[in-house]
């Protein structure tokens, strides 16, 4: 077991190191692009730099979470049970939530400066927001205690509840909402004309925060490999401990 | 071995089996009756209190009759799962090879029972402390509405009680899964309830069209339910 855990210690290898240096190389051009280069919008002024970060955090975010689902069922139909698929949905999942969190702290930031209210009850953020809350009780699933296939089975159940669940949200509220206001929904893009640049620094934050996404979710699953190893270590050398103890007396 | 008639004889025979341990066991211990119809009731008059005002309590009369319902559910979800796990029975239930899809229906019937009879007590509660009116067709209304979206509860309640059964911190964890997961079913009940009340002007026909995504909900977790709570308790 220690052998495996040598071999598997580096968390990264010569892809993830590529990875990683293209994706700081693409977001530090995204951030001067962004903050410098980038002229200020006719109606919404600075505040559409925020755009740079919170459309390609919501597109990692809802892409992290078809991932996790398209990992866990691949979990239940694979006759292997590989945990493989379990700690990438795993993986997938928490770097999600983190850019779920970015999208809704950004949208609301954007928010306030264009609608000047920090949240609006419009079916798209509502979902977001229940899509934010439902995974994070997903990954207190995952930490509930158990062995590493109780995990998986259970989290695996709990996000393909998640897909039938989210649909059902989104439908709930866009007919709450459409039964009981007026058309007070405001569409971010309505007005914004872009530029070519504009267009292109939004084009490298999608590129540049898909590729941090995947370096994390590398990583994280490698992580994760480590401490399922280190706790089944820890199990064997406690069941050796009390043979030996067994025996001596 | 199993012929079709066979299988279908015995599932019954375990949802009924099922249904009447947990509706034994509530009338021995009387735990939602004796603790948490007063809760429920309770959280009713504390709605009063804090809304303190006549005619905001009788236009969102039905969304607090749905709110004292979803919190009362995570109180009987937990204390019948709790029954279950404390002397080993989920796994008795486990080793014996039965069905458990059926074990899944005849917990989510119990479950509904339960809560029909609160929610009897609720609306009771709203006509009463909140002076809502409640007509013919409001009445016909309601009952479909609360059917319908006790069933949905039902099924998600057995389901995520389940999948949270045995767990440490499952208090906790158990309302964090299920709140998001019901948000249709409070929406759409809520909007039903009010129709059925007539709260702010609201047409008793306007009520129907929920009833239709509430029917939808209890479908799709009734299926949901009986596929995955047999993998999620088998351990």
């Amino acid at each position: 077991m220690s052998q495996v855990l040598q071999r598997t210690s580096p968390t990264g290898t010569r892809a993830t190191r590529v990875i990683g240096t293209t994706a700081i190389l693409v977001m530090a051009w995204v951030v001067v692009s962004g903050l410098m280069l980038t002229p200020q919008d006719v109606v919404q002024g600075e505040s559409v730099r925020i755009m740079y970060v919170h459309v390609p955090s919501a597109w990692i975010a809802y892409l992290a979470f078809i991932f996790t689902a398209v990992a866990s069922a691949s979990w239940l139909i694979s006759k292997k049970h590989s945990m493989g698929f379990d700690r990438f949905a795993g993986a997938s999942a928490e770097v999600g939530v983190m850019f779920m969190a970015i999208t809704l702290v950004t949208g609301s930031l954007w928010g306030r400066l264009t609608w000047g209210e920090f949240w609006q009850w419009d079916p798209r953020l509502t979902t977001t927001a229940f899509l934010f809350v439902t995974y994070i009780g997903y990954l207190a699933v995952r930490r509930l205690e158990g062995s590493v296939e109780q995990r998986a089975r259970r989290s695996a159940v709990v996000a393909m509840l998640a897909v039938l669940e989210i649909p059902l949200v989104h439908f709930s509220v866009v007919l709450w909402r459409s039964l009981h206001q007026g058309a007070t929904v405001l569409n971010p893009n309505g007005d914004v004309k872009m530029d070519g640049l504009m267009l292109f620094t939004l084009f490298s934050g999608v590129v540049g925060f898909t590729l941090v996404f995947i370096w994390l979710v590398l990583h994280r699953q490698r992580t994760m490999l480590l401490v399922d190893i280190a706790n089944n270590q820890g199990l064997d050398s406690a069941i050796v401990a009390r043979r030996a103890e067994g025996s001596a007396n | 071995m199993k012929n079709i008639s066979g299988t279908r004889v015995a599932k019954g025979k375990v949802v009924t089996a099922v249904l009447l341990k947990d509706l034994r066991i509530e009338l021995r211990s009387r735990v939602v009756t004796n603790q948490v119809l007063p809760f429920a009731g309770l959280v009713l008059v504390m709605f009063a209190f804090a809304l303190d005002n006549d005619d905001v309590l009788q236009r969102v009369a039905g969304g607090l009759v749905w709110l004292a319902t979803l919190f009362s559910l995570f109180i009987i979800v937990q204390r019948s799962f709790a029954i279950d796990t404390a002397d080993g029975a989920l796994d008795s239930l486990r080793v014996a090879g039965i069905d458990l899809s059926a074990v899944f229906f005849g917990k989510a019937i119990a479950l509904a029972l339960k809560l029909v009879a609160l929610e009897i007590v609720l609306i009771c509660g709203a006509v009463l402390l909140y002076r809502v009116d409640l007509s013919a067709s409001g009445l016909v209304l309601l009952v479909t509405c609360v059917l319908c979206a006790t069933s949905g509860l039902a099924f998600v309640g057995t389901l995520y009680g389940g999948l949270t059964a045995g767990a440490k911190g499952r208090e906790t964890l158990l309302p964090l899964l299920l709140l998001p997961v019901v948000a249709p079913v409070l929406i759409a009940a809520t909007r039903a309830t009010e129709a059925a009340f007539g709260s702010g002007g609201a047409q008793t026909s306007e009520g129907w069209a929920w009833i239709g995504l509430l029917t939808v909900f209890a479908a799709v977790f009734g299926v949901g339910g009986s596929l995955a709570f047999g993998s999620l308790i088998d351990e």
